[in-house]
């Protein structure tokens, strides 16, 4: 039972799914967060599967790339949730109406 | 077989705490679901023989991004249960079924397509992280410079948005405690 | 010398552009004497291109090219010879005396300044009309003095008459414009050059059919700008504008253009004699045919227009029977008198307030002396007779209509001088002797200012000595490019018989004209008789245009508006509502909260994954699809 490419990329597409379902089902800001997360990891995984299987290093160097810049989009978008919290005291999306057109 | 094994059981072990950090009601479980689930990716790069990826993937994301959310989560009330009014449409998930295949289906056409040769071949001859550094500090020079770069602002960012006026927990006072405040303060 | 092209040429552009550049303020004297100076400045550099030419010498020259792709070369070139510098003279002189007088004429109107830029512009493209050495660049100041034409005669556009006048000016133009541009075309086709010179050099080997086709097209241009018949109604209306317009453009210039068009293409014209008889015959019957409605026209310059027409059809009976030089010579002469009877009376209408109808005049004589003289010599030009430019120059057309042996042509125009001498001196008797009827409507009649009669007398002068000065030198120069032709009747008893008895025939009807009108007596039967009535309806024509044309083109035109109305427009509001209604129902969308939002992107990215799916699976698959197709 050989483990092949295509495996991967089936993982992969789990994941996202399962990472836009999070995105589209929750309310709350923190775990609209944490899929987002889990966005970026199934990509990566997908990216690292194909680097390894055509053996070329570029899918590993845009996963090393996406985890930084997923590190500090956490850091920014915490940072503006804290403050976020502090005036409004809640972080729910269905609260957050000002951009209502 | 061995690699067979492993597959099926990270699969599976992903999957399941993907699935509880999306659906559970406690922001505490989704957290520690999503730390565990970042674990169990890196296994996929062991796997992968990405050896490189896998430690960063341990270190940044389960160690610094996690312990990041964890901090940021005291400031929240955590252990009350989150009161949401899930969307109940079929919608989502089939939408997110379908846009996951359809991405998918754009990453591998290339792929599936035509023969792509290696521009920076994996040499099995050298260590994976040895390899890596070599690609890293020559051809992606430039980019991991600006990776740094924007770490730092981010790094500061985080710093002054959350940082600021730490020792008042406006979460405490009253909505006319606070536009005072913010009255003297502006 | 080449410099003295450029002067005559841009000289009026300067002084138009300059003029322009004040044309939104108020008046200002300094502009119109600029612009006089300009166009003095430009008869200065006419004349010494006429010594020049008269030396032997002819210029052209090329400012630069115009449009040049592959075989099709046609460059701003413009070239002074025997026939254009004739031209230029007239042109220049002309407008030289017009733009002085019209400084005074113009005196009280507020858009003095706007005026000097249309004349001047005017003259500037009717340079050009004149100088230049191929077709196009004629079409182009054919056109331009089109444009001017219909700035000038509405140039009060408040006047609904005036907008009406200048718009029917320049659409009868346009439909001969066009039948010109065919012409223009016809002989590019198939000589491959649209300049004098390449036309000329192979116009006699080219086939007949084709020369008839273009000579036949060019006339019907010519027709339009010289309002002949059937194109002719607009010239009338056109004295909705000031004066010195009339005089410049509707008398002395533009309305010559299409003369000067078949005088200038003569090679052409004397290949195709069958073209040459009909415009021959169409001249005579225009000649009779105005003739006939200036008798018994009530507006003074009405009369004069029509006047113009006729004497326009005299120099196509010239032209027509191949007797160009005789065409240019009339119209040489013609324009000097004509201009000044319509100076003459533009004064009269100054001191009548505006009043265009002689029967309302009568004995302005004594107060206007000056104007009454140059009126009268006007008009004994004008009837042709001895030793005034009508003389020399009309009498030379009933001698070649005579001599190329066309008896009936020569029976018409012996008619029409009749009419001619009649209707002339019917207004000058009609304005100047008898009773003085002004006083009964109160106005107040005064001589113009003396620097306007001043500027007049050069064309009185010319009026006067044209004949008998300048034929023989003028005969000298032009047949070095027109074709030669002494237009002498050899029996000299029939000679002196002809010219006498025309002489005489002519003096009658002035004196009849003295009889009928010297108390300005009006006939009511003879003004309630039919022909009293076609007359004076100008045929009906205009109205019959009215019927044919205008009526049916406004009822097409409405049909037009409904169906724009109902077909176009509701098509543009209905891809308007389209977009409103989708708007009113997804508005919806938008409503400020973040996660439908986050659904609404997600929808859009599948839509636009879909997509690339769908086309990269076409592209990739083409073949397969097409042979499935059953391709």
């Amino acid at each position: 039972m050989e483990i092949t490419l295509t495996h991967y990329l089936v993982l992969s597409t789990i994941l996202f799914s399962i990472g836009l379902i999070g995105v589209m089902r929750r309310k709350n800001l923190l775990m609209l967060f944490f899929a987002t997360e889990i966005l970026l990891n199934s990509v990566n995984v997908a990216l690292v599967a194909i680097s390894h299987y055509y053996g070329d290093f570029t899918g590993q160097m845009f996963a090393f790339f996406i985890i930084a810049i997923a590190a500090s989009e956490v850091a920014i978008g915490l940072g503006l949730l804290v403050l976020w919290f502090k005036q409004y005291n809640t972080i729910d999306l269905d609260n957050m109406k000002s951009m209502k057109g | 077989m061995f690699e067979a094994i492993a597959f099926y059981l990270f699969s599976f072990l992903t999957i399941v705490m993907f699935w509880i950090t999306v659906t559970t009601k406690h922001s505490l479980y989704a957290l520690t679901a999503l730390a565990a689930g970042m674990i169990f990716i890196s296994a996929f790069f062991f796997i992968l023989g990405a050896d490189f990826m896998g430690v960063v993937q341990i270190i940044v994301y389960s160690g610094a991004v996690m312990a990041l959310y964890a901090f940021g989560m005291m400031f929240f009330d955590t252990t009350r249960e989150l009161k949401e009014k899930p969307t109940k449409t079929r919608l989502v998930p089939i939408l997110g079924a379908l846009a996951a295949l359809l991405v998918v289906l754009m990453v591998i056409a290339p792929v599936v397509g035509e023969n792509i040769t290696a521009h920076y071949p994996i040499d099995v001859a050298i260590g994976n992280s040895q390899a890596i550094g070599m690609v890293l500090f020559t051809k992606y020079l430039v980019p991991f410079e600006l990776a740094a770069v924007m770490l730092l602002v981010a790094m500061i960012g985080g710093i002054v948005l959350a940082g600021k006026m730490m020792d008042e927990d406006y979460s405490s006072l009253s909505e006319e405690q606070i536009d005072e405040k913010e009255g003297a303060v502006s | 010398m080449e410099m003295f092209v450029y002067i005559a040429l841009f000289a009026p552009l300067v002084g138009s552009l300059t003029a322009g550049l004040f044309g939104a303020q108020k008046k200002s004297l300094m502009v119109g004497v600029f612009a006089s100076g300009m166009l003095f400045t430009s008869f200065i550099a006419s004349l010494l291109l006429l010594v020049q030419v008269l030396q032997g010498h002819t210029f052209h020259v090329e400012m630069m090219t115009w449009i040049k792709t592959g075989d099709f070369n046609v460059p701003f070139g413009f070239v002074v010879n025997e026939v254009s510098v004739t031209m230029m003279m007239v042109v220049t002189t002309v407008s030289t005396v017009v733009h002085v007088y019209a400084i005074g004429y113009m005196d009280h109107d507020k858009s003095f300044n706007r005026f000097f830029a249309y004349l001047s512009a005017f003259v500037f493209s009717m340079m050009i009309l004149v100088m230049s050495d191929n077709l196009l660049g004629l079409f182009i100041g054919w056109e331009g003095v089109g444009v001017c034409s219909w700035l000038l005669i509405g140039f009060w556009y408040h006047k609904e008459s005036a907008t009406w006048a200048a718009n029917e000016a320049f659409i009868m133009n346009r439909i001969a414009d066009l039948a010109m541009l065919v012409g223009i075309f016809t002989l590019y086709w198939n000589l491959g050059t649209i300049s004098y010179e390449g036309i000329f050099a192979t116009v006699g080997t080219a086939d007949h059919g084709m020369l008839v086709t273009a000579a036949a097209f060019l006339f019907v241009g010519a027709m339009g700008k010289s309002a002949q018949f059937p194109l002719h109604t607009w010239l009338a209306d056109a004295m909705e504008g000031p004066t010195p317009v009339s005089a410049l453009i509707h008398a002395a210039t533009m309305v010559t253009a299409g003369v000067y068009l078949v005088v200038r293409m003569n090679p052409l014209y004397d290949l195709v004699p069958e073209v040459g008889i009909v415009i021959a015959s169409l001249g005579a019957f225009v000649a009779m045919f105005a003739a006939t409605m200036a008798l018994v026209n009530r507006d003074m310059k009405r009369i004069i227009a029509y006047s113009t027409l006729s004497q326009l059809g005299y120099m196509f009976v010239a032209a027509g029977l191949g007797a160009y030089w005789v065409a240019l010579f009339h119209l040489m002469a013609h324009a000097f008198f004509k201009a000044l009877l319509f100076l003459g009376a533009g004064n009269v209408m100054h001191a009548m307030s505006d009043e265009l109808d002689p029967f309302k005049m009568g004995g302005l004589g004594k107060p206007m002396m000056w104007t009454f003289i140059m009126m009268t010599l006007a008009s004994i030009a004008l009837a042709g007779f001895f030793p005034l430019a009508g003389f020399f120059s009309k009498d030379l057309i009933l001698e070649v209509a005579f001599v190329g042996g066309h008896p009936i042509l020569y029976t018409v125009l012996l008619l029409t001088a009749g009419l001619t001498a009649f209707y002339s001196f019917r207004l000058v008797f009609l304005i100047f002797t008898g009773e003085e009827r002004y006083k009964l409507f109160g106005f107040h009649p005064h001589e113009a200012y003396k620097y306007m009669l001043i500027a007049m007398s050069p064309l009185l002068v010319l009026a006067i000595i044209t004949g008998f000065t300048f034929k023989g030198g003028y005969y000298e120069m032009v047949t070095a490019l027109l074709p030669a032709g002494e237009y002498h009747i050899h029996n000299p008893i029939v000679y002196w018989i002809m010219t006498i008895g025309t002489q005489l025939f002519v003096g009658a009807a002035v004196l009849y004209a003295w009889i009928k009108y010297k108390n300005a007596k009006v006939d009511k039967k003879v003004e309630a008789g039919f022909f009293y009535q076609l007359l004076f309806n100008q045929y009906y024509i205009p109205k019959i245009y009215d019927e044919v044309f205008s009526k049916p083109y406004a009822e097409l035109s409405k049909m037009c508006w409904k169906l724009d109305n109902t077909v176009v427009d509701a098509t543009v509001d209905g891809i308007a509502h389209v977009f409103y209604g989708t708007a009113e129902k997804t508005h919806t969308m938008q409503d400020g909260n973040l996660s439908s939002m986050l659904r609404w992107m997600v929808i859009g990215l599948v839509a636009l994954i879909v997509t690339a799916v769908i086309f990269i699976g076409i592209t990739v698959n083409a073949d397969a699809i097409m042979k499935l197709l059953g391709h």
